[in-house]
């Protein structure tokens, strides 16, 4: 404040008013854009269905009501009360288990398609003909293989996240950029060990693109994935809910998929910042 | 005394041809070039007169299709932490901040970690960035990216430095100062430069002596032994006697061309 003093008293009043205006709005406002859009189509969902019988959506309040039931119990008292965290659990197993898996196949599998090219041209072709095949495709085949169950499930999650986490690999230690070779080279860095001091950092922050793309697809595939008659998981219970007309266990089974891998993003995003902190389009 | 008779870098007869699309370009002819420990000297000449080629042969990033590239009489096989290289774009690692870029010579030649530490603490401060030790390459900017590419190199006991148009894409400001900061730190320390630039003021204020090259195919033309003393005025009659002189040699040469 002292540096201020020799200000005229207005023009410190009016610096300080503009801060402090300057501080709270432009963190308020997103948060308030990214509500509101939501609350409209609440409200929408609200007058277009509630005190309807005939309505096969049920109102918001339903699902909320639903929702609470399926995580604490106490109101409907039915099968699902208070069954949500064996459902999630079970979800989320799969999802990381598949995604880990993908991982453990993709990375290795991708750094040797992009650095060697025997490598490439012996596997890159039939990648290429297998990636269009949809996941959805592959569940006859999986329920064959695997048989009826939760490592159906588990497969196609692989699947569904193996092919962003591949691919992206092997576009990033083929896009290390020449000239770090070269610098490498000429300080005495030369051969095999280029590849953990230059390719692998390099290529860093396109494996994260791959495996944050290859989580949110997990995500995507679980319902599908759950559809090959296991017992518990989200998908499994909105498959049931929808033969049962339970519509709101399918739309609080929705939410749920929505806010978990929301929030599985975000921790991968926040692994990737502390990790790429040196990468201008990341850190 | 080996030292005193053989050249620490010497080209005899060196040649490049090049495949590029079928067709043969002839990058370089019959270069002859000895260079002494210690030395500061300048390569200079219009694109394509191979002087970034000779210097890359140097380096050992490429292999010459004729003649012989020798260090201490020894063939250059492949690149090497004795000849250090200061590219005109950096190629600093981004993902390695201040201290670790500088370290990593060290570090690839197996120092331990205290060594590693105090080699490129002492390099950083060499070249006045040690509040920007921790920073990563993308927040500094043009003229602290080639100190620490400089510092990197000669952290890692170059014996001889070659920079590839370094400068070029700095602004007048900053070249001018790393101009005077490289031959301060070059004469403290005897090491051995050898500088590639299409900037006549520039090789004439760095140079022991000027190689001049011209294109097509690349050859050197002449080299010039500059005798000013140091440190040089830019502004000094003798300077821009130097200036008109190379000038003009390096004009000739393309007006022939044109003609």
């Amino acid at each position: 404040m002292t540096t201020l003093a020799s200000h005229t008293e207005g023009d410190t009043a009016a610096a300080r008013e503009t801060s402090r205006g300057v501080s709270w709005w432009p963190r308020l406002r997103p948060v308030l854009l990214a509500v509101a859009f939501p609350i409209v189509l609440l409200l929408i969902w609200h007058f277009a269905t509630a005190g309807r019988p005939g309505s096969l959506i049920p109102p918001p309040y339903d699902v909320w009501l639903e929702l609470r039931d399926l995580a604490f119990g106490g109101i409907n008292d039915d099968a699902y009360s208070g069954t949500l965290y064996i459902h999630l659990l079970a979800s989320v197993s799969r999802v990381y288990g598949g995604f880990a898996m993908a991982l453990i196949v993709a990375l290795p599998l991708g750094m040797l398609i992009g650095r060697v090219p025997l490598i490439r041209q012996l596997i890159d072709p039939t990648i290429q003909i297998l990636r269009p095949v949809p996941v959805t495709a592959w569940l006859p085949l999986a329920m064959i293989i695997f048989g009826l169950g939760p490592r159906s499930a588990v497969f196609l999650v692989f699947l569904g996240a193996f092919y962003p986490i591949l691919v992206n690999t092997i576009f990033g230690v083929r896009s290390v950029e020449p000239r770090l070779f070269e610098a490498a080279a000429m300080l005495g860095c030369r051969g095999p060990a280029q590849f953990f001091r230059v390719v692998l950092p390099a290529a860093l922050p396109s494996i994260f693109t791959g495996m944050r793309l290859g989580l949110g697809f997990a995500w995507v595939v679980i319902v599908v994935g759950e559809m090959t008659g296991v017992q518990t998981g989200l998908g499994a219970i909105i498959m049931e809910a929808r033969q049962l007309s339970r519509t709101e266990i399918v739309i609080s089974g929705m939410i749920v998929i929505g806010v978990f891998g929301f929030l599985s993003d975000q921790l991968v995003m926040l692994i990737g910042r502390r990790l790429l902190a040196w990468s201008p389009s990341h850190g | 005394m080996a030292e005193a008779t053989v050249p620490i870098l010497e080209m005899k007869n060196v040649g490049k041809i090049y495949a590029q699309n079928g067709r043969a370009i002839e990058a370089l002819r019959g270069a002859n070039l000895s260079v002494r420990k210690g030395e500061f000297i300048c390569l200079i000449g219009a694109s394509g007169c191979g002087k970034s080629t000779l210097l890359r042969m140097a380096a050992g990033f490429e292999a010459a299709t004729h003649g012989d590239n020798l260090m201490w009489g020894v063939p250059i096989t492949g690149p090497g932490p004795s000849r250090g290289m200061v590219f005109q774009d950096y190629g600093l690692f981004p993902w390695l901040n201040v201290r670790d870029n500088i370290g990593f010579g060290p570090k690839s030649r197996r120092r331990s970690k205290t060594e590693i530490r105090e080699i490129s603490d002492r390099f950083i401060e060499l070249v006045g960035l040690k509040e920007f030790a921790d920073v990563y390459p993308h927040q500094l900017s043009g003229g602290m990216k080639q100190r620490v590419a400089i510092a990197r190199v000669l952290a890692n006991d170059a014996e001889i430095v070659l920079m590839d148009e370094p400068f070029g894409a700095l602004d007048a400001m900053t070249r001018e100062r790393l101009q005077d900061e490289l031959v301060e730190i070059w004469s403290r320390t005897g090491l051995t430069v050898l500088f590639v630039t299409h900037s006549i003021e520039e090789a004439i204020f760095l140079a022991d002596r000027v190689v001049v090259m011209s294109p097509g195919p690349g050859r050197i033309e002449r080299e010039y032994r500059i005798d000013l003393p140091r440190p040089r005025d830019i502004a000094s009659p003798e300077f821009n006697e130097w200036r008109r002189l190379l000038s003009s040699q390096l004009h000739s040469h393309h007006a022939r061309k044109a003609g």
